[in-house]
């Protein structure tokens, strides 16, 4: 690590378990971790400023800051994330984030230091069982048990995070290991008889999926994050403009496929389009590509395709024939599998009338918001956003209306621009993933769509920003409420708005001022459109407080229990 | 559904908590399980009763558990040809005049008597867990004091037969 105020300290002759750790991350290749120090990681911090590797550690200002920002990471750089924190606290603040990583399968290492093994199981000072609390929501963890495995462990997590389905890999390092001297230790290859993930499809399935797409007179196709996972954006988009298969997507998989293509539906689900939702109730052939069939897409699964020949390409064949029922399983890697099928694809559907009666559909039944005549509608401001920025930045959010808003409204035209907590639904998620997105892509312009209430879970990662003058617009679609609990208290709890109108909150411009950075409150349209795209383009961090109308909700709108074709508010 | 799934696993620590909490989060409920080294260094057996709704549960149990890295194979023994063996110890009140008696009941069992003192009487029971019910129910008049059994284990037999002739080996059936 290069640190300017780096004194001329002297190494220790002989390394420590914690220097056997750290050069174990360079030769992963890490040039990013995130983290926190504590008591039980003092060695490997101490290793970490003794190191001369050229890697750099962001100071989050929580835990759970280091770990979602570590996703975001993960995210549009497609490489594991990596997070350091100390025992007890420090890995219980992480706690949320790997859950989320779990869900949202990004690839994590997370390093947690624990209590040496000389009082583990005693209750000792910041003791927490690290093992136990994250077996249920990592793909694997690892306690170490002495420094002369470290290194072999170390090369597992990464194989593992990254690798078949991706997800995070916790390591728990005891003090004691990571402090005292490493005289050798084990540099023999890996070998995991329990993790043989298949990568290819097999052909004959192939085969049969594309004797389907022959046959079908009202094929589909849906895509998850397992296309961006598995690298198939471009050869999906080969085999949608040779056979002109229409496109729905999950929350998740926006971006795997051009949304401005004449193909693409929009998302489907809970706030879906209508017209995707009626593709896939219509369909007689459904082709899921790497999505999981989440209960906010499906809806009640009676409902759910049910004309259709299921096809289903997924990494992890537990996720095959999980929820809705599979004709053709196809066990592979999405690139793999796609290329394959677009080999032995020689002839596509027979399905004009399919395509004519999507595309009325989708002239009939556009997304839609109020316009009303004073104020603005966080619809309008996304929209903006997105026209100012060509619609090519990166986007994070947390959970709730906007999230659904920003999808709806906000076209992804290439991969890894759309960083969302999906399947845990993590409020405070966007804000620090947006910080690791750009410090992944440093380049790039950044932008964290965030509410007024999941701002205020991490806005301590303000001092990121400020201390890296990190070029991240923040936007706060404000609607001083938890938008999408007043919607439901509005639409299924007869209007009684229990605990989600917050009102009294802090002056967002002057916490901006206060950290440094540049900050705006918009309240009408005309002071928004004006300087939007100034400020979204310009190289400044900047954090706009934008009030948005309390009462807008999110349409159309699947309601809870029912089949996705039964959708309300499609029209206004 | 009761079904009998056998699982070859890393012998490292935390890999029955691994594998009860999948359980346990997918909700499957688990009669019972036993736990053992194998002929391999490192490797071990876990045999599993788990009562499951239908055949989709049970697949995605399975592939559940396949997904564990430390979990290195999984069969669902239950169609299967299987030798399956329960031990259970039960602790019976006893004086010298039902000792007899008792001896009596148990021999058809090939059960053995494993500890007597002066009011009560140890035996031991190998088989299959309807013939171990069958014999606790026949104790159970003389009054059962305490009783520790085994869990079931299993492995498929040598030789497979058809399905045809399957169902007369199945186990639970």
């Amino acid at each position: 690590m290069k640190l300017d105020m780096k004194p001329a300290g002297t190494a220790p002759a002989t390394k420590t378990g914690a220097d056997v750790l750290v050069d174990a991350l360079v030769e992963q290749q890490v040039d990013t971790i995130f983290g926190y120090p504590g008591g039980a990681v003092l060695p490997i911090y101490d290793a970490l400023y003794r190191s001369e590797a050229d890697f750099q550690h962001i100071l989050t200002r929580h835990e759970q800051g280091a770990i979602h920002a570590a996703e975001g990471y993960a995210r549009v750089k497609r490489k594991t994330g990596v997070v350091l924190a100390t025992s007890g606290p420090g890995a219980t603040n992480l706690i949320t984030g790997i859950a989320d990583a779990m869900m949202d399968s990004l690839p994590l290492v997370v390093l947690t230091g624990q209590v040496a093994t000389t009082v583990t199981g005693t209750d000792a000072f910041q003791e927490a069982d690290v093992m136990g609390i994250t077996t249920p929501i990592t793909k694997h963890n690892y306690q170490v048990q002495s420094a002369y495995e470290l290194p072999k462990i170390i090369k597992e997590a990464f194989h593992i995070a990254s690798t078949g389905r991706p997800g995070p890999v916790v390591v728990d390092i005891p003090k004691d290991i990571s402090a005292n001297p490493c005289f050798d230790t084990d540099e023999s290859p890996f070998h995991l008889p329990g993790y043989q993930p298949t990568i290819n499809p097999n052909p004959l399935q192939i085969k049969k999926l594309a004797e389907a797409v022959k046959q079908a007179k009202k094929p589909l196709v849906l895509t998850g994050a397992g296309v961006l996972h598995g690298g198939a954006t471009d050869v999906l988009l080969d085999i949608i403009n040779e056979y002109r298969i229409p496109v729905t997507s999950t929350l998740l998989g926006l971006g795997a496929f051009p949304a401005d293509h004449e193909m693409f539906l929009g998302m489907a689900g809970m706030h879906g389009t209508y017209t995707s939702n009626m593709a896939i109730t219509d369909c007689d052939l459904l082709i899921n590509v790497g999505a999981r069939f989440d209960d906010r897409l499906t809806g009640n699964l009676e409902h759910f395709a049910k004309n259709a020949v299921v096809a289903h390409i997924d990494i992890d064949p537990a996720e095959i024939g999980k929820n809705v029922p599979t004709h053709i399983p196809v066990v592979s890697d999405s690139g793999a599998a796609l290329k394959e099928l677009k080999r032995q694809l020689k002839e596509g559907p027979d399905h004009q009338a399919w395509l004519d009666e999507l595309k009325q559909s989708s002239k009939d039944y556009p997304l839609w918001y109020n316009t009303p005549k004073e104020g603005m509608v966080a619809q309008w401001a996304i929209k903006e956003i997105h026209e100012k920025t060509k619609g090519d930045p990166i986007v994070t959010t947390d959970v709730g209306q906007h999230q659904m808003w920003a999808a709806q409204f906000f076209h992804f035209r290439r991969p890894d621009r759309w960083v969302t907590s999906g399947g845990l639904g993590t409020m405070g998620f966007g804000f620090p993933a947006a910080v690791g997105c750009q410090l992944a892509e440093p380049e790039e312009r950044v932008i964290a769509l965030v509410g007024d209430g999941g701002f205020q879970m991490t806005l301590q990662e303000l001092s990121v920003v400020q201390e890296r003058n990190l070029p991240v617009k923040i936007v706060i679609l404000n609607n001083q409420a938890l938008g999408m609990v007043r919607q439901w208290q509005e639409e299924f709890y007869e209007e009684r708005y229990s605990e989600s109108i917050v009102g009294c909150q802090p002056d967002f411009v002057k916490l901006a001022d206060s950290y440094g950075i540049q900050g705006y409150k918009f309240e009408t349209r005309e002071e928004f459109e004006s300087q939007i795209g100034e400020l979204m383009n310009n190289d400044q961090p900047v954090l706009i407080d934008a009030r948005v109308i309390q009462q807008e909700n999110v349409f159309p709108m699947v309601p809870p229990g029912r089949g996705i074709n039964d959708m309300v508010g499609v029209k206004p | 559904m009761k079904r009998i799934v056998t699982l070859v696993v890393q012998n490292r620590s935390g890999v029955l908590n691994r594998v009860t909490g999948l359980m346990h989060k997918r909700q499957f409920n688990i009669e019972s399980i036993s736990v053992g080294r194998t002929e391999q260094e490192g490797i071990s057996k876990m045999t599993f009763v788990v009562d499951v709704e239908d055949h989709r549960k049970m697949e995605q149990l399975t592939k559940q558990l396949n997904k564990q890295i430390d979990v290195i194979k999984v069969t669902d023994l239950s169609d299967k040809a299987v030798v399956a063996r329960e031990l259970a110890m039960i602790k019976i009140v006893a004086n010298p005049g039902t000792r007899n008696e008792i001896q009596g009941i148990i021999e058809p069992f090939r059960a053995s008597v494993i500890d007597v003192s002066k009011d009560s009487l140890s035996v031991q029971v190998t088989g299959k867990p309807d013939k171990i019910e069958a014999l606790i129910d026949l104790l159970r008049p003389y009054g059962i004091k305490d009783i520790a059994r085994t869990g079931l284990t299993a492995f498929s037999r040598g030789h497979q037969p058809q399905a045809a002739e399957l169902t007369q080996y199945s186990l639970l059936k």
